[in-house]
């Protein structure tokens, strides 16, 4: 137990820390795998999520105000992820899909920088989280458990949805294929629409709630999308399961690495990214109906 | 272009290139001498990208290989350029074939993320690594000498013939390789990878080939870097400049090699240059650019014009 003790915190870091990432790379995940669209434009998803804490809830506001921010940071989210996906619909080259939202994120970072200024924000945890708990004898912030918490209730709903519901039915079919999916009279369009629309509703709340963990910065965009970007390829592209293991590793790696090895943990997280790849290239849960989990 | 004018316009554009520094003054010759330099990156990431269809986010690394190597170099050993190159070039190639080993392995999406992997990892090192200056860079990097013992390059204008001289050796290996068997066999690998152990064709070793002459025409371009700026820092091997240069392949038009160049020289005006224009926006136009050309330039630059250019899709 003397391990656990004097790394606990570090530990339980890891785990808000991977809960933020799942939220936040588990869209980047469905979208890759249903429209096979790679969406670097994601990170930036997220950062307006931040930015819209910051205007709206950043000086700590009641827990009613920050659920309906949240709410509101999720609509606005699902409005730029449709208009995201209407721009990338008819581009099936991944290099141009790249090309085009890498584009779309450069123009979102100065119009945010232009808005919000240069200068790192902070966004206050909304009052009544804003305390600590006892957990093991140590004092630990109540808002990021419950960022673990409102995590594990989002995953739960989502892979009810994808698993259990004819709605997912539809959305894994057409991961496996979308033709068969148009053809017995489903438009697949629509299907990727609401999945672009849920992924970047996912990604803006994810963002709004790292507000409080993570601040809100201009660079924050390409760090988060580098990070999920990391979670979506060691866990397996298009698969829930594969988007959560990989949070909790890169979490993991990223807070209890930093304490172990200071000044290590960017080299771990990317050496561990490498050696995952080199030894189950389609990831660590690839999502079992991908028919083509190494292709691009 | 009709195949009977390629020579004369690429003699053309060689002897403009020559001419330069008699017409222009130092800072312009400055900003063709880092379009020289970072055109060359993107011609080794169009070599993989585009002619082999391997997309790759890495090839900063042994640009960076050879930046530094050139730096230390010139630090501890000699201001020799000549010399620099070669170390350069021969350490960019050594790293890219102990790295490409395991990285030629993948391909598609997961050769695109552990290139990225490599790429960050190399910054990374160069930004912890104290003997090559850490964080704050390698500074202290003399002028260079073309001969032994010889005056050391101080003039824009003569730093720049060196730069062009790597660059024009560089980009002659890289079409050299692409017309070559090699390069035929690598583009059979973007074509259709399947088919090949079926002629015979090993394309492990096709795609580790390509890597290492990725590798060394990256560490080439890297040592031209140095000699220009004399001056290395790890944020000259960060992410964008990696994306950015996948980018430029996609917005030339990826497998013509000289199409990706032009993508190049067009992303660093662009970034560098307009946007003193218009103070603090250069991220935005550079985005602008990229949206527009995706609509705009379905086949990029080099497409927009040939027909002859074969389907750019990555395997």
């Amino acid at each position: 137990m003397g391990w656990l003790d004097a790394n606990l915190i570090s530990v339980l870091n890891g785990f808000a820390l991977a809960a933020l990432l799942f939220l936040i790379a588990v869209g980047l995940s469905l979208v890759f795998g249903t429209m096979d669209v790679l969406n670097l434009a994601h990170g930036s998803l997220s950062l307006i999520g931040a930015y819209l804490g910051v205007a709206l809830v950043g000086d700590g506001a009641s827990i009613g105000a920050f659920v309906l921010a949240a709410l509101l940071a999720a609509v606005v989210g699902a409005l730029l992820g449709a208009a995201l996906a209407a721009m990338t619909s008819a581009i099936t080259d991944h290099l141009r899909q790249a090309l085009l939202t890498l584009g779309v994120a450069l123009i979102a970072a100065d119009v945010l920088r232009e808005l919000f200024g240069s200068d790192p924000e902070r966004v206050s945890a909304p009052a009544a989280l804003a305390g600590s708990v006892d957990v093991l004898g140590r004092p630990y912030p109540v808002y990021r458990l419950s960022v673990v918490a409102v995590a594990v209730v989002i995953g739960l709903a989502l892979y009810y949805v994808l698993e259990r519901t004819q709605a997912g039915a539809i959305v894994r079919a057409t991961v496996a294929d979308r033709g068969m999916v148009e053809a017995i009279g489903i438009r697949s369009q629509v299907v990727l629409l609401g999945v672009f629309g849920v992924g970047a509703a996912l990604a803006t709340l994810g963002g709004l709630l790292a507000g409080p963990v993570l601040g809100a910065r201009p660079g924050l965009d390409s760090t988060v999308l580098l990070l999920a970007l990391v979670v979506v390829v060691v866990g397996g592209l298009g698969s829930v399961r594969g988007a959560l293991l990989g949070a909790l590793l890169v979490g993991q790696v990223q807070t209890l690495g930093v304490s172990l090895l200071p000044g290590q943990a960017s080299f771990l997280l990317f050496g561990a990214m490498a050696l995952v790849l080199l030894l189950r290239p389609r990831g660590l849960l690839p999502s079992p109906y991908a028919h083509a989990g190494g292709h691009a | 272009m009709r195949r009977a004018l390629v020579p004369g316009v690429v003699v053309a554009v060689v002897l403009v290139l020559v001419a330069l520094p008699l017409f222009l003054t130092p800072y312009p010759i400055s900003l063709v001498t880092r379009i020289l330099a970072f055109g060359l990156l993107v011609v080794s990431v169009d070599l993989l990208t585009g002619v082999t269809g391997l997309p790759s986010l890495g090839q900063i690394a042994y640009f960076g290989v050879g930046a530094y190597t050139a730096g230390m170099v010139g630090v501890h050993v000699t201001d020799n350029l000549p010399v620099q190159l070669l170390a350069g070039v021969a350490l960019a190639a050594v790293a890219a074939l102990v790295t490409g080993a395991f990285v030629v392995r993948t391909s598609g999406i997961v050769f695109l993320m552990v290139t990225l992997a490599v790429g960050e990892l190399t910054h990374r090192l160069a930004d912890g690594l104290d003997a090559v200056g850490g964080s704050n860079g390698l500074a202290g990097i003399p002028p260079g000498t073309v001969l032994p013992g010889g005056e050391p390059l101080l003039i824009a204008g003569f730093v720049y013939w060196w730069v062009l001289a790597v660059f024009l050796l560089g980009m002659a290996v890289a079409l050299v390789v692409s017309r070559s068997p090699l390069g035929r066999a690598m583009r059979g690998v973007r074509e259709a990878e399947g088919r090949l152990p079926a002629l015979g064709q090993r394309t492990y070793a096709i795609k580790l080939a390509a890597f290492v002459v990725a590798g060394a025409v990256a560490g080439a371009a890297g040592t031209a870097w140095t000699a220009q700026n004399r001056f290395v820092s790890p944020g000259d091997l960060a992410f964008s400049v990696s994306a950015i240069a996948l980018l430029s392949v996609v917005l030339g038009g990826a497998g013509t090699l000289w199409g990706p160049l032009l993508g190049a020289a067009v992303v660093i005006v662009v970034r560098d240059e307009l946007a003193a224009y218009v103070a603090g926006y250069g991220e935005l136009l550079l985005g602008v650019l990229f949206v527009v050309a995706v609509y705009a330039l379905p086949r990029g630059i080099a497409g927009s014009r040939l027909r002859r250019v074969p389907s750019v899709k990555p395997a």
